[in-house]
């Protein structure tokens, strides 16, 4: 019996010898989405991107996709399936999908791989994310600013890095302009669970939440905002439609035009296992347009921090900064690292409660 | 004018086709429903059933079929053996989450050392903590008379809790940058489950369930136990009278499914999935169901309905990949195969009988 080593290793010479003997064939891109396409947040945003590139290629490029695929077993399975069959860049939009695809892309060396939020990179592995925190900190500025309550909601997913920063850059800019706000923080240990997030978002409005701020990928909070009269933003994607009069602004995930200068690399050739770590600047980090209810010198403000953070005047994370527990982490003037962003573990003075573990 | 009449023995015959004709109309109905999806339903049926068995790539998918199939199989026969008792285990996806969860906890323990024993053990420690939860619903049956359906469902929301719980807390990767999720047990020699003959898609997970195979064929034909398994199902005033002791074959049944789901959880989390993360759960336990009954809870039937289920399953991801058919229809696809088995089940149980019921 034929050993798999040998029939992938014969499948990724065919591919190679394929790429220089047909040179005129479409590139084919594939997309893997850990949600359905349709569920009006993170997998959807990623298929819009892919939907741009298509757009932006037109017949010189093949795309597909899968969704819904389980991270682990099923993952590496799916990566598989899509290298066989002649994918020569595919991006793997999911944390969870960081192993698989560092496993599968070392039995195809001449398969691209783009990671979205990973820390593990390969010769032909990138890993690329955005720096949401940036908007984190123009919303955590409205939200200071609209809040009659002065308690915030937040919905946050996983106790990782980068909600942490999330919740850390929005409470900064909120008790900025709002010294006396208050955040309400619910773990919901999910990405994507509508019921969830409706039940997480009913329980903050019980405790006096006016305002609710969400990392997770669902509109669900922001149709029960909607039907409750309180405010909510939009997550990963614009989400007006779901909240006509609760949504203020939104943060969007635009991948387009990082799936679009990855895939002309791969055309050009020069394709490198890269690490990106893109913002509002690069437009990876979109800020969705403010509604009316917005007072103008508050929208003013907000467009301010954004186009401080754009022109590179402003850093989200600028001391004096403390800790939760007091200690000092910025002093006056310092801006935070990437290194420490990347691994960020604690919040910062006035945020209430514990990071659970 | 038709009408049903229910036959004195359920029929032989149709025990046996009803499946393949579910297969048949889901193969139609899918087809339709692809074509009201602007897709070509000839070339997706084909995609399903066809490609991963002898496409194309079908070398690296037929092992795939067995790395799928494997913990299905698993679960589902000792899922046959309750069901056929009529005590209805429908946790066992929580007993597989727990099977994981003891089977990794022994073996992260022992992390970084490098001895033999250290795998089997995970495995006995796999088996104990399936067992363990489904004894939870077997002695609150046994001690107050709950019904298992529900006490085992419920138990299954826990288990993800306590998964949940272990992935971002006690069993968290250390190295793992405040992610959740265990180390990779695949990648630490002496907890992995590698495959065991390359390019076959065997480990021990898959050697066990077809071990669990021939096992319960000889349990339920050779042996007293499969004997009284089956009295109580068929008619459980003549177990009464043939000395069954019904408490003593629930805590039996639990156990033994809850086992099966444990070690099927095992032998998933040091292999094909490697880690414990939040999401390790796919649903196996539950699809694990749908399997019992496709294989009419017959240890050879669920060989082969775990083999179906999993084609459905690679077959459906290229149906995704090449005709970019939604996910959601292939779900719906599955389901209709479900649904038409249940459908057919009518023929085996009843007559059809054309014009009037004779007076």
């Amino acid at each position: 019996m034929k050993s798999v080593k040998s029939i992938l290793a014969g499948a990724t010479l065919a591919l190679g010898l394929g790429g220089a003997a047909y040179a005129e064939d479409p590139l084919k891109v594939g997309f893997v989405y850990v949600g359905p396409i349709g569920d009006f947040g993170w997998s959807y945003e990623h298929d819009q991107g892919r939907l741009a590139v298509v757009e932006h290629f037109g017949d010189a490029v093949e795309t597909s996709y899968v969704e819904s695929v389980p991270e682990g077993a099923d993952a590496e399975r799916v990566l598989t399936q899509m290298a066989l069959s002649g994918h020569d860049l595919i991006f793997t939009t999911s944390f969870g999908y960081m192993d698989p695809t560092i496993n599968v892309a070392a039995k195809f060396p001449d398969v691209k791989f783009e990671h979205a939020t990973g820390y593990k990179n390969a010769d032909n592995v990138s890993t690329y994310s955005a720096r949401f925190y940036e908007g984190r900190a123009v919303l955590g500025t409205i939200a200071g600013h609209m809040t009659e309550t002065n308690q915030v909601g937040y919905i946050a997913s996983f106790p990782i890095p980068e909600v942490i920063r999330g919740i850390n850059s929005a409470y900064i800019h909120a008790q900025k302009v709002n010294p006396d706000v208050e955040f309400k923080i619910v773990w919901v240990y999910t990405w994507f669970d509508p019921a969830k997030e409706a039940d997480a978002a009913t329980a903050l409005i019980e405790q006096g939440v006016d305002v609710i701020m969400q990392h997770t990928d669902s509109p669900a909070a922001m149709t029960i905002a909607e039907e409750r009269g309180i405010m909510a933003f939009g997550q990963a994607s614009d989400m007006a439609q779901f909240g006509p009069t609760a949504r203020l602004s939104s943060i969007i995930d635009d991948w387009a035009p990082y799936y679009i200068a990855r895939t002309q690399a791969v055309i050009d050739g020069t394709w490198e296992s890269t690490s990106t770590w893109d913002g509002i600047k690069e437009g990876m980090v979109e800020i969705g347009e403010f509604s009316d209810r917005v007072p103008a010198e508050v929208q003013a403000e907000a467009q301010a921090i954004s186009d401080s953070i754009v022109s590179g005047e402003y850093h989200a994370f600028t001391g004096p900064l403390n800790k939760q527990d007091g200690s000092v982490w910025l002093a006056e003037g310092e801006t935070a690292d990437d290194g420490t962003l990347a691994g960020m573990d604690f919040y910062v003075e006035g945020v209430e409660g514990d990071i659970p573990n | 004018m038709i009408r049903l009449e229910k036959r004195a023995t359920p029929s032989k015959q149709w025990s046996l086709a009803a499946p393949l004709l579910a297969v048949l109309l889901t193969m139609i109905a899918g087809g339709f429903m692809f074509a009201a999806l602007g897709k070509d339903p000839v070339e997706a049926i084909r995609l399903i059933f066809w490609d991963p068995i002898l496409g194309e790539f079908a070398d690296y998918f037929r092992p795939q079929l067995l790395v799928k199939a494997g913990p299905l199989i698993l679960i589902a026969i000792g899922l046959s053996l309750g069901f056929r008792a009529g005590i209805w285990n429908i946790g066992a996806e929580g007993q597989y989450i727990m099977g994981a969860i003891f089977g990794a906890a022994v073996g992260l323990a022992f992390y970084p050392a490098e001895l033999w024993i250290i795998f089997p053990l995970m495995v006995i420690a796999g088996a104990v903590g399936g067992t363990l939860w489904a004894m939870i619903p077997a002695i609150l049956k046994t001690k107050f008379n709950t019904n298992e359906i529900l006490t085992s469902l419920m138990l299954v929301y826990i288990a993800q809790e306590i998964l949940k719980s272990m992935a971002n807390g006690l069993l968290k990767n250390p190295e793992g940058h405040g992610f959740p999720g265990s180390r990779n047990l695949a990648h630490y020699s002496a907890s992995s489950n590698p495959e065991l003959i390359a390019g076959t898609g065997m480990h021990w997970g898959v050697v066990a369930a077809f071990i669990a195979v021939i096992a319960a064929y000889i349990l339920l034909s050779r042996h007293i136990l499969g004997f009284q398994i089956r009295l109580t199902g068929e008619s459980p005033r003549a177990a009464r009278f043939a000395s069954v002791r019904p408490n003593l074959l629930i805590v039996i049944c639990m156990g033994l499914s809850g086992g099966l789901a444990g070690l099927a959880g095992l032998f998933e989390v040091t292999g094909p999935a490697g880690q414990i993360t939040d999401k390790f759960n796919v649903g196996y336990g539950f699809t694990a169901i749908i399997v019992a009954f496709l294989g009419r809870l017959n240890p050879i039937g669920i060989l082969l309905a775990g083999l179906l289920m999993a084609l459905t399953y690679i077959g459906g991801e290229m149906a995704q990949l090449q005709l970019s058919i939604p996910a959601a229809a292939i779900q719906a696809f599955q389901g209709m195969l479900l649904f038409f088995l249940l459908a057919m089940d009518v023929l085996t149980n009843f007559r059809i009988r054309f014009g009037r019921e004779a007076a």
